[in-house]
Protein backbone atom coordinates (compact mmCIF):
# COMPACT_ATOMS: atom_id res chain seq x y z
CA UNK A 1 0.00 0.00 0.00
CA UNK A 2 1.35 3.43 -0.89
CA UNK A 3 1.92 5.92 1.87
CA UNK A 4 -0.85 8.10 0.56
CA UNK A 5 -3.45 5.37 0.82
CA UNK A 6 -2.09 4.36 4.22
CA UNK A 7 -2.66 7.89 5.47
CA UNK A 8 -6.18 7.98 4.01
CA UNK A 9 -6.95 4.60 5.57
CA UNK A 10 -5.66 5.82 8.93
CA UNK A 11 -7.80 8.95 8.72
CA UNK A 12 -10.90 6.90 7.91
CA UNK A 13 -10.24 4.48 10.75
CA UNK A 14 -9.79 7.34 13.20
CA UNK A 15 -12.97 9.04 11.99
CA UNK A 16 -14.84 5.79 12.50
CA UNK A 17 -13.48 5.45 16.02
CA UNK A 18 -14.28 9.09 16.74
CA UNK A 19 -18.00 8.46 16.53
CA UNK A 20 -17.86 6.92 19.98
CA UNK A 21 -15.55 9.51 21.53
CA UNK A 22 -16.82 10.48 25.02
CA UNK A 23 -16.66 14.21 24.27
CA UNK A 24 -18.61 13.80 21.05
CA UNK A 25 -17.90 13.24 17.38
CA UNK A 26 -17.56 16.93 16.50
CA UNK A 27 -14.96 17.51 19.19
CA UNK A 28 -12.96 14.59 17.91
CA UNK A 29 -13.31 15.31 14.20
CA UNK A 30 -12.22 18.94 14.34
CA UNK A 31 -9.11 18.01 16.32
CA UNK A 32 -8.33 15.06 14.09
CA UNK A 33 -8.58 17.20 10.99
CA UNK A 34 -6.40 19.89 12.53
CA UNK A 35 -3.62 17.41 13.30
CA UNK A 36 -3.66 15.94 9.80
CA UNK A 37 -3.71 19.39 8.17
CA UNK A 38 -0.81 20.54 10.34
CA UNK A 39 1.41 17.85 8.84
CA UNK A 40 0.21 18.14 5.26
CA UNK A 41 3.46 19.74 4.03
CA UNK A 42 5.59 16.81 5.20
CA UNK A 43 7.29 15.09 2.28
CA UNK A 44 10.08 13.02 3.87
CA UNK A 45 8.90 9.37 3.60
CA UNK A 46 10.69 8.48 6.85
CA UNK A 47 8.88 11.23 8.75
CA UNK A 48 5.55 10.20 7.26
CA UNK A 49 6.25 6.62 8.26
CA UNK A 50 6.80 7.70 11.89
CA UNK A 51 3.58 9.68 11.83
CA UNK A 52 1.60 6.72 10.47
CA UNK A 53 3.05 4.58 13.24
CA UNK A 54 1.99 7.19 15.76
CA UNK A 55 -1.52 7.25 14.27
CA UNK A 56 -1.80 3.50 14.55
CA UNK A 57 -0.73 3.76 18.16
CA UNK A 58 -3.54 6.27 18.76
CA UNK A 59 -6.00 3.82 17.16
CA UNK A 60 -4.95 1.12 19.62
CA UNK A 61 -5.18 3.56 22.52
CA UNK A 62 -8.71 4.59 21.54
CA UNK A 63 -9.85 0.98 21.27
CA UNK A 64 -8.39 0.31 24.72
CA UNK A 65 -10.05 3.44 26.08
CA UNK A 66 -13.50 2.38 24.86
CA UNK A 67 -13.08 -1.12 26.13
CA UNK A 68 -12.01 0.04 29.57
CA UNK A 69 -14.79 2.59 29.78
CA UNK A 70 -17.38 -0.07 29.02
CA UNK A 71 -15.79 -2.60 31.36
CA UNK A 72 -15.63 -0.12 34.24
CA UNK A 73 -19.22 1.06 33.73
CA UNK A 74 -20.52 -2.50 33.77
CA UNK A 75 -18.39 -3.39 36.74
CA UNK A 76 -19.77 -0.44 38.68
CA UNK A 77 -23.35 -1.27 37.71
CA UNK A 78 -23.35 -4.97 38.29
CA UNK A 79 -20.54 -5.69 40.70
CA UNK A 80 -20.77 -2.44 42.69
CA UNK A 81 -20.10 -3.58 46.25
CA UNK A 82 -17.15 -5.80 45.54
CA UNK A 83 -13.62 -4.48 45.40
CA UNK B 1 -14.31 -29.47 15.99
CA UNK B 2 -17.45 -27.92 17.31
CA UNK B 3 -20.10 -25.70 15.83
CA UNK B 4 -20.92 -22.78 18.10
CA UNK B 5 -24.17 -20.84 18.27
CA UNK B 6 -24.05 -17.43 19.94
CA UNK B 7 -27.03 -15.34 20.92
CA UNK B 8 -26.76 -11.57 20.50
CA UNK B 9 -29.28 -8.97 21.57
CA UNK B 10 -29.70 -5.41 20.37
CA UNK B 11 -30.10 -3.16 23.39
CA UNK B 12 -29.96 0.55 24.15
CA UNK B 13 -26.27 1.49 24.30
CA UNK B 14 -24.76 1.22 27.77
CA UNK B 15 -23.69 4.88 27.76
CA UNK B 16 -27.15 6.28 26.96
CA UNK B 17 -29.19 7.91 29.70
CA UNK B 18 -32.45 5.95 29.83
CA UNK B 19 -35.71 7.90 29.74
CA UNK B 20 -39.07 6.44 30.75
CA UNK B 21 -42.04 7.19 28.50
CA UNK B 22 -44.50 9.62 30.13
CA UNK B 23 -47.31 7.04 29.99
CA UNK B 24 -45.11 4.55 31.91
CA UNK B 25 -45.50 1.78 29.32
CA UNK B 26 -41.78 1.44 28.70
CA UNK B 27 -38.62 3.38 27.91
CA UNK B 28 -37.93 5.70 24.99
CA UNK B 29 -36.21 3.75 22.20
CA UNK B 30 -36.89 5.94 19.15
CA UNK B 31 -33.84 7.86 17.98
CA UNK B 32 -31.74 6.35 20.77
CA UNK B 33 -28.35 4.78 20.07
CA UNK B 34 -28.45 1.01 20.21
CA UNK B 35 -25.62 -1.50 20.23
CA UNK B 36 -24.86 -5.09 21.04
CA UNK B 37 -25.47 -6.17 24.63
CA UNK B 38 -21.97 -5.99 26.23
CA UNK B 39 -22.26 -9.46 27.76
CA UNK B 40 -23.11 -10.84 24.32
CA UNK B 41 -19.97 -9.19 22.95
CA UNK B 42 -18.05 -11.25 25.48
CA UNK B 43 -19.90 -14.36 24.31
CA UNK B 44 -19.06 -13.61 20.66
CA UNK B 45 -15.41 -12.94 21.55
CA UNK B 46 -15.16 -16.29 23.32
CA UNK B 47 -16.58 -18.10 20.28
CA UNK B 48 -14.20 -16.28 17.93
CA UNK B 49 -11.23 -17.19 20.15
CA UNK B 50 -12.35 -20.82 20.05
CA UNK B 51 -12.32 -20.65 16.28
CA UNK B 52 -8.86 -19.09 16.29
CA UNK B 53 -7.66 -21.94 18.52
CA UNK B 54 -9.27 -24.38 16.04
CA UNK B 55 -11.60 -25.68 18.73
CA UNK B 56 -14.62 -24.39 16.85
CA UNK B 57 -15.26 -24.98 13.18
CA UNK B 58 -18.08 -22.54 12.56
CA UNK B 59 -19.74 -19.74 14.51
CA UNK B 60 -23.36 -18.78 13.93
CA UNK B 61 -24.86 -15.69 15.55
CA UNK B 62 -28.58 -15.43 16.25
CA UNK B 63 -30.55 -12.31 17.06
CA UNK B 64 -34.27 -11.97 17.74
CA UNK B 65 -35.84 -8.61 17.09
CA UNK B 66 -36.95 -6.05 14.53
CA UNK B 67 -35.16 -5.25 11.27
CA UNK B 68 -32.44 -3.29 13.11
CA UNK B 69 -31.33 -6.47 14.88
CA UNK B 70 -29.40 -7.13 11.66
CA UNK B 71 -27.05 -4.27 12.56
CA UNK B 72 -26.18 -6.12 15.73
CA UNK B 73 -25.62 -9.28 13.71
CA UNK B 74 -23.30 -7.31 11.41
CA UNK B 75 -21.24 -6.27 14.41
CA UNK B 76 -20.95 -9.91 15.41
CA UNK B 77 -19.96 -10.83 11.86
CA UNK B 78 -17.33 -8.08 11.90
CA UNK B 79 -15.88 -9.57 15.09
CA UNK B 80 -15.36 -12.90 13.32
CA UNK B 81 -18.65 -14.79 13.30
CA UNK B 82 -19.21 -16.77 10.08
CA UNK B 83 -22.91 -16.27 9.46
CA UNK B 84 -25.99 -14.82 11.04
CA UNK B 85 -29.60 -15.81 11.59
CA UNK B 86 -32.10 -13.04 12.09
CA UNK B 87 -35.31 -14.15 13.75
CA UNK B 88 -37.69 -11.39 12.92
CA UNK B 89 -39.97 -10.30 15.73
CA UNK B 90 -41.30 -6.78 15.52
CA UNK B 91 -43.91 -4.36 16.81
CA UNK B 92 -46.19 -5.54 19.60
CA UNK B 93 -44.73 -9.05 19.58
CA UNK B 94 -41.26 -7.71 20.30
CA UNK B 95 -42.44 -5.63 23.24
CA UNK B 96 -43.62 -8.74 25.07
CA UNK B 97 -40.91 -11.09 23.81
CA UNK B 98 -39.50 -12.85 26.86
CA UNK B 99 -36.48 -15.07 27.59
CA UNK B 100 -38.79 -18.10 27.43
CA UNK B 101 -39.54 -17.38 23.78
CA UNK B 102 -35.92 -16.60 22.96
CA UNK B 103 -34.72 -19.81 24.61
CA UNK B 104 -37.18 -21.88 22.61
CA UNK B 105 -35.97 -20.17 19.43
CA UNK B 106 -32.30 -20.70 20.37
CA UNK B 107 -32.97 -24.33 21.28
CA UNK B 108 -34.69 -25.02 17.98
CA UNK B 109 -31.91 -23.35 16.00
CA UNK B 110 -29.23 -25.18 17.99
CA UNK B 111 -30.83 -28.45 16.92
CA UNK B 112 -31.46 -27.40 13.32
CA UNK B 113 -27.90 -26.14 12.89
CA UNK B 114 -26.45 -29.13 14.77
CA UNK B 115 -24.60 -26.88 17.22
CA UNK B 116 -22.37 -28.44 19.88
CA UNK B 117 -22.20 -25.38 22.05
CA UNK B 118 -24.47 -22.42 22.69
CA UNK B 119 -22.88 -19.31 24.21
CA UNK B 120 -24.91 -16.31 25.32
CA UNK B 121 -24.26 -13.31 27.55
CA UNK B 122 -25.30 -13.93 31.14
CA UNK B 123 -27.91 -11.19 30.93
CA UNK B 124 -28.96 -8.27 28.78
CA UNK B 125 -28.40 -4.80 30.15
CA UNK B 126 -31.92 -3.68 29.24
CA UNK B 127 -34.24 -6.15 30.99
CA UNK B 128 -31.59 -7.79 33.21
CA UNK B 129 -33.51 -11.06 33.10
CA UNK B 130 -30.59 -13.50 33.33
CA UNK B 131 -32.73 -16.42 32.18
CA UNK B 132 -32.01 -17.19 28.54
CA UNK B 133 -29.02 -19.50 29.05
CA UNK B 134 -30.67 -21.42 31.85
CA UNK B 135 -33.93 -21.92 30.00
CA UNK B 136 -32.23 -22.81 26.71
CA UNK B 137 -30.32 -25.54 28.54
CA UNK B 138 -33.58 -26.76 30.05
CA UNK B 139 -35.44 -26.84 26.72
CA UNK B 140 -32.58 -28.74 25.07
CA UNK B 141 -31.95 -30.88 28.15
CA UNK B 142 -28.24 -30.03 27.87
CA UNK B 143 -25.86 -29.29 30.75
CA UNK B 144 -25.20 -25.63 31.52
CA UNK B 145 -22.24 -23.58 32.71
CA UNK B 146 -23.50 -20.17 33.69
CA UNK B 147 -21.51 -17.02 34.65
CA UNK B 148 -18.38 -18.41 33.03
CA UNK B 149 -15.16 -16.53 33.69
CA UNK B 150 -12.95 -19.18 32.08
CA UNK B 151 -13.65 -21.94 29.57
CA UNK B 152 -11.30 -24.78 28.68
CA UNK B 153 -12.01 -27.47 26.15
CA UNK B 154 -11.32 -31.07 27.08
CA UNK B 155 -12.09 -34.28 25.24
CA UNK B 156 -15.83 -34.07 24.60
CA UNK B 157 -16.29 -31.77 27.58
CA UNK B 158 -15.68 -28.26 28.86
CA UNK B 159 -14.13 -27.18 32.13
CA UNK B 160 -15.81 -23.96 33.19
CA UNK B 161 -14.83 -21.63 36.00
CA UNK B 162 -17.99 -19.95 37.27
CA UNK B 163 -18.31 -16.66 39.11
CA UNK B 164 -20.38 -17.26 42.21
CA UNK B 165 -21.02 -15.14 45.30
CA UNK B 166 -17.69 -14.39 46.90
CA UNK B 167 -15.69 -16.93 44.93
CA UNK B 168 -15.25 -19.27 42.02
CA UNK B 169 -16.63 -22.68 41.20
CA UNK B 170 -15.15 -25.05 38.64
CA UNK B 171 -17.50 -27.40 36.85
CA UNK B 172 -17.07 -29.90 34.06
CA UNK B 173 -19.86 -30.28 31.53
CA UNK B 174 -20.27 -32.74 28.68
CA UNK B 175 -20.84 -31.39 25.20
CA UNK B 176 -23.29 -30.36 23.84
CA UNK B 177 -23.76 -27.65 26.44
CA UNK B 178 -25.03 -24.12 27.06
CA UNK B 179 -22.67 -21.51 28.50
CA UNK B 180 -23.35 -17.95 29.65
CA UNK B 181 -20.55 -15.39 29.68
CA UNK B 182 -19.68 -13.26 32.70
CA UNK B 183 -17.88 -9.93 32.58
CA UNK B 184 -14.39 -11.28 33.25
CA UNK B 185 -14.42 -14.08 30.68
CA UNK B 186 -12.45 -12.04 28.12
CA UNK B 187 -11.92 -8.60 26.63
CA UNK B 188 -13.98 -8.27 23.44
CA UNK B 189 -12.17 -7.00 20.37
CA UNK B 190 -13.21 -3.85 18.59
CA UNK B 191 -14.97 -4.33 15.25
CA UNK B 192 -12.54 -2.53 12.92
CA UNK B 193 -13.63 -0.61 9.86
CA UNK B 194 -12.20 -3.07 7.27
CA UNK B 195 -13.83 -5.96 9.12
CA UNK B 196 -17.18 -4.17 9.17
CA UNK B 197 -16.86 -3.82 5.39
CA UNK B 198 -15.99 -7.48 4.97
CA UNK B 199 -18.89 -8.46 7.22
CA UNK B 200 -21.31 -6.99 4.70
CA UNK B 201 -20.56 -9.92 2.43
CA UNK B 202 -21.28 -12.56 5.05
CA UNK B 203 -24.70 -14.21 4.86
CA UNK B 204 -27.61 -13.43 7.17
CA UNK B 205 -30.58 -15.77 6.99
CA UNK B 206 -33.95 -14.39 7.92
CA UNK B 207 -36.57 -16.55 9.63
CA UNK B 208 -39.67 -15.97 11.72
CA UNK B 209 -40.59 -17.65 15.01
CA UNK B 210 -43.46 -19.26 13.10
CA UNK B 211 -41.00 -20.98 10.72
CA UNK B 212 -39.35 -22.45 13.81
CA UNK B 213 -42.65 -23.50 15.34
CA UNK B 214 -42.27 -21.21 18.33
CA UNK B 215 -45.32 -19.41 19.70
CA UNK B 216 -44.38 -15.88 20.75
CA UNK B 217 -47.75 -15.02 22.27
CA UNK B 218 -47.41 -12.66 25.22
CA UNK B 219 -47.16 -14.34 28.60
CA UNK B 220 -46.90 -11.16 30.56
CA UNK B 221 -48.41 -7.73 30.51
CA UNK B 222 -46.28 -4.70 31.32
CA UNK B 223 -48.23 -2.89 34.01
CA UNK B 224 -45.91 0.02 34.69
CA UNK B 225 -42.32 1.13 34.09
CA UNK B 226 -40.96 3.73 36.48
CA UNK B 227 -37.79 5.69 37.10
CA UNK B 228 -35.69 4.70 40.09
CA UNK B 229 -36.20 7.02 43.08
CA UNK B 230 -34.12 10.19 42.91
CA UNK B 231 -31.58 10.55 45.69
CA UNK B 232 -32.63 13.30 48.06
CA UNK B 233 -30.40 16.33 48.45
CA UNK B 234 -28.27 16.49 51.58
CA UNK B 235 -27.61 19.57 53.65
CA UNK B 236 -24.51 21.11 55.21
CA UNK B 237 -24.67 21.69 58.94
CA UNK B 238 -22.77 24.35 60.82
CA UNK B 239 -21.62 22.46 63.90
CA UNK B 240 -21.88 19.27 65.93
CA UNK B 241 -24.75 20.54 68.10
CA UNK B 242 -26.88 21.10 65.04
CA UNK B 243 -26.01 17.61 63.82
CA UNK B 244 -27.06 16.06 67.11
CA UNK B 245 -30.26 18.09 66.98
CA UNK B 246 -31.05 16.79 63.50
CA UNK B 247 -30.24 13.21 64.47
CA UNK B 248 -32.58 13.44 67.49
CA UNK B 249 -35.23 14.91 65.25
CA UNK B 250 -34.91 11.96 62.89
CA UNK B 251 -34.98 9.55 65.82
CA UNK B 252 -31.46 8.20 65.18
CA UNK B 253 -30.04 8.94 68.65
Amino acid sequence: MSQKSQVIQLYKTLLHLGREYPQGYDYFRTRLKRVFMKNRETTDPKKIETMIMHGQYVVKELEALYMLKKYRTLKRRYYGDQS
Amino acid sequence: MARVLVGVKRVIDYAVKIRVKPDKTGVVTDGVKHSMNPFDEIAVEEAVRMKEKKIASEIIAVSCGPQQAQETLRTALAMGVDRGIHVEVSGKDYETLQPIHVSKILAKLAQDEKADLVIVGKQAIDDDSNQTAQMTAAVLDWPQGTFASKIEKGDGNLTIVREIDGGLETVKVKLPAVVSADLRLNEPRYATLPNIMKAKKKPIKKVTPKDLGVDTAARIEVVSVEDPPVRQAGSVLADVDELIGKLKEGGHV
